[in-house]
């Protein structure tokens, strides 16, 4: 049950980054690459039907993880309070100013929120990917299951860290990028044009510092949690996950440069999904690592729910999810193909 | 300030705010409904465009509730970690389930409603405004059976010092749950009919789109005559009785009873005085609190003197008005719908300028009333986090300072205020001007 579970949550996970992930990632772009209003309005409309859908899976992940792993929850949550807060208001100020700019036009307010929105979906991608990266590293748990952590303290990802170290810096930087790629790739799908081609360019760079981040990251999960590897090495077929990630990459390279803008999108999913799938295998079975003594890490076995509530919970989740793939794959098809930059 | 009160007004401030704009979305989700369906079966491009000026504002409405809904979850856990910590096998479950069968629902076809219209059929148009109606209602059911849980803890087994799950469908099916529900729903429905028909009453004051106006009216009055009635009697008076027969304590205070009394009478205008446990000033009628629990004029009804005092409703006068303005308010809605339905009837109803002015002036009532509705409920339940099980003391989270928690509460208000201001502003502008913007065919509504 608990491994079921851990990967149901992890699936929630990467459905949230895979589809969040690149309204964030246009979010970043809109700034960079639309040159006039109505190139912005053909870059938001591309995002606009779907994007608090996307949210949706934050929720309810969120939820999936309250129920099948209380203790994580509860110690996660409130430990990560202060990060996790500035993620609520960013949250807030990305939707709104989204929702505020679809209706009002008014010159100079318009470009302030612009400017917010894509400064929170930034300021998101990198707290997403700092997030993880502190869960990877581990954080000072308590005997009680509970910790606190200060924004920040000297940089260094030891026994008493900050949110904020070189490590999880390197991990915020790394989902930025990535997210921005991400929704590069989207846009080339989405819009025509000028503005097309300029998605199309700006995939380039985007792709080789993320290759470099891929590579660096790596590196620096094996030195700051050598842990990580333990799994691999007992299964080396696992080692298949890096594998993928490597062959997405060129996916994505490869199909961006013959102009298969669906395709390199995919690769772009199926790299996303490897980089997580990749970090929960190193973490399994262990859900919060302590970094003081790693008799005290959150593990699987320790958060689980009751057994009767997780028969139960799996019941109606299988049932509930598969009606929630289903409307999603509903309204992509409704809005499959380009969104015009001419309004309709 | 100690931290369990800051993590208290964290959640109570959070948690009202965001509750202004769902009670919104799902009255007027009914109401976008009936729109369609008139516009569906007599094929009437103004029903139709009515439809979809509603939804412009049901839109926004939906926005400010996604972006203050998202921090209620984790509040759960930020704020209130020992209590998810030992209670997350149980609510954990309906939170989830919200996620999972309304939010899904919702988002999708909200979406298609507001900017598919010229991708899709008028029925399929239909069927999304019916999808977004229920996804909202169903949303509300499960945030319900979560508080019922709460407020009467049912289908549970207490194992390793965990709550779990014994029986999900009694889980699901709490008798308090259901109760509330209606109660809750009802409410939501009230809001939404005092909205539209306070627009309504706007434009023919104005003299500006009569046709929208009378429309407004007609919808906003018809439905909100029966919300006002149904939210007193049935489910308002069986609610209450509930309440008075599993939670004594809360029953007495809202109704500011410190002596048991036998034909209790009911107060309904005076200010508690916590000093010398009496009402000052009361205007009372006397038997009919006794009546109203009991169906008797002579039965006894519980005190507070009768119950410990560790086990009294903290805040105890706040609960008492809370209730107050509730039950006067109600009362208030079921006078002036009664008085404009029947005006409605006479053909009256559009040249009234008294009783136009009368709506227009109420719409925020309900908004008052079901804030009102929920501080009673909530506070209530207090000294209780989960009734009678686990005490409030004993649910924050206690690793969070409370400088910490007074930080982010004084971000949140700072946010909440800019963000009311702004909301006001949107929903004034569509007001204004929204019907302009909508034509006799649907189209891309959401100006992108």
């Amino acid at each position: 049950m608990g491994f079921i579970w851990f990967w149901l949550v992890a699936v929630m996970i990467v459905g949230y980054v895979v589809l969040d992930g690149f309204d964030l990632g246009v979010g970043v772009l809109h700034l960079f690459l639309a040159r006039d209003e109505a190139e912005r309005r053909a870059t938001l409309r591309s995002i606009g039907p779907v994007w608090d859908g996307n949210e949706v899976w934050l929720l309810a992940g969120g939820g999936t993880l309250y129920f099948a792993f209380p203790l994580l929850y509860a110690s996660a949550f409130s430990g990560f309070y202060l990060p996790l807060m500035i993620v609520l208001w960013l949250l807030i100020v990305r939707g709104v100013s989204l929702e505020l700019r679809n209706h009002l036009d008014m010159g100079v307010w318009q470009t302030l929120l612009d400017r917010l929105f894509g400064i929170a979906s930034a300021l998101l991608a990198v707290f997403f990917g700092a997030a993880l990266a502190n869960v990877i590293r581990g954080v000072p748990l308590k005997a009680d299951g509970y910790f606190f952590l200060p924004l920040w303290t000297n940089w260094k990802p030891g026994a008493m860290p900050g949110i904020l170290d070189w490590y999880t810096v390197i991990g915020g930087v790394l989902a930025l990028v990535a997210l921005t790629l991400h929704g590069a790739l989207w846009l080339t799908i989405k819009v025509s044009g000028e503005l097309e081609e300029r998605a199309r360019r700006v995939v380039r760079p985007l792709w080789m510092g993320l290759c470099e981040l891929t590579l660096v990251s790596l590196a620096a999960t094996i030195a700051v949690r050598p842990q990580t590897l333990d799994n691999y090495y007992r299964y080396p077929f696992t080692f298949v996950v890096p594998a993928a990630v490597l062959a997405s990459l060129a996916g994505i390279w490869i199909w961006n440069a013959k102009g298969q803008a669906l395709k390199a999108f995919l690769s772009s999913c199926v790299f996303l999904f490897f980089m997580l799938a990749g970090a929960c295998w190193g973490l399994y079975p262990t859900l919060l690592p302590a970094s003081t003594n790693s008799g005290l890490d959150i593990t699987m076995d320790r958060a689980l729910s009751g057994p009767h509530t997780l028969r139960v919970g799996l019941a109606w989740w299988v049932f509930g999810m598969a009606l929630a793939i289903g409307y999603v794959v509903f309204v992509y098809s409704r809005f499959r193909g380009k969104a015009d930059v001419n309004g309709h | 300030m100690t931290a369990e009160l800051i993590h208290r007004l964290h959640f109570a401030f959070t948690v009202t705010f965001h509750y202004l704009f769902p009670q919104l979305t799902m009255g007027l989700g009914l109401l976008i409904v009936v729109l369609k369906t008139v516009a569906l079966r007599n094929g009437s491009p103004m029903w139709d465009r009515a439809a979809q000026f509603w939804g412009r504002i049901f839109g926004i409405n939906f926005v400010f509730g996604v972006v203050t809904g998202i921090p209620m979850e984790f509040e759960f856990g930020t704020n209130w970690a020992q209590f998810s910590r030992v209670s997350g096998g149980v609510i954990g479950q309906p939170l989830a389930m919200e996620g999972v069968f309304s939010f899904f629902l919702e988002s999708a076809f909200l979406g298609l409603f507001l900017y598919g219209g010229s991708r899709l059929s008028k029925k399929m148009h239909w069927f999304s405004a019916v999808m977004v109606w229920l996804g909202s209602w169903i949303s509300g059911f499960f945030i319900i059976v979560t508080d019922a849980w709460m407020q009467h803890p049912v289908a549970y087994n207490f194992v390793n010092g965990h709550y779990e799950v014994a029986s999900f469908w009694k889980l699901l099916l709490n008798p308090w749950g259901l109760l509330q529900y209606v109660h809750n729903m009802t409410g939501a429905t009230v809001t939404g009919c005092f909205v539209m028909s306070a627009v309504g009453a706007f434009y023919l004051l104005e003299g500006r789109n009569p046709d929208f106006g009378r429309i407004f009216l007609k919808v906003g009055v018809v439905t909100g005559l029966i919300a006002s009635i149904v939210i007193i009697f049935p489910t308002g008076d069986l609610h209450g009785r509930y309440v008075a027969k599993h939670q004594p304590a809360a029953m007495a205070g809202m109704e500011g009873l410190y002596h048991t009394e036998k034909g209790a009478a009911i107060v309904l205008i005076g200010q508690p005085n916590p000093e010398t446990g009496q009402i000052d000033n009361p205007i009372r009628i006397g038997n009919v609190l006794s009546f109203l629990i009991y169906g008797t004029t002579t039965a006894e009804v519980t005190g507070l003197d009768q119950i410990p005092r560790d086990q009294w409703p903290t805040t105890l006068p706040l609960l008492y008005y809370a209730y107050h303005i509730m039950a006067g308010l109600g009362t208030w809605f079921v006078l002036l719908m009664v008085v404009c339905a029947f005006l409605l009837w006479r053909g009256k109803l559009y040249g009234a300028r008294w009783a136009l002015w009368a709506l227009l002036l109420s719409f925020p009532l309900p908004y008052i009333a079901n804030t009102a509705g929920w501080m009673t409920a909530e506070i209530g339940r207090q000294p209780w986090l989960i009734y009678g099980l686990m005490r409030t003391s004993e649910g924050y989270s206690s690793m969070v300072s409370a400088g910490n928690g007074l930080f982010t509460l004084i971000g949140f208000m700072g946010l909440y205020a800019l963000l009311g201001l702004l909301f006001t502003v949107l929903i004034y502008r569509e007001i204004s001007h929204g019907l302009d913007a909508v034509k006799s065919e649907p189209v891309h509504t959401a100006g992108m």
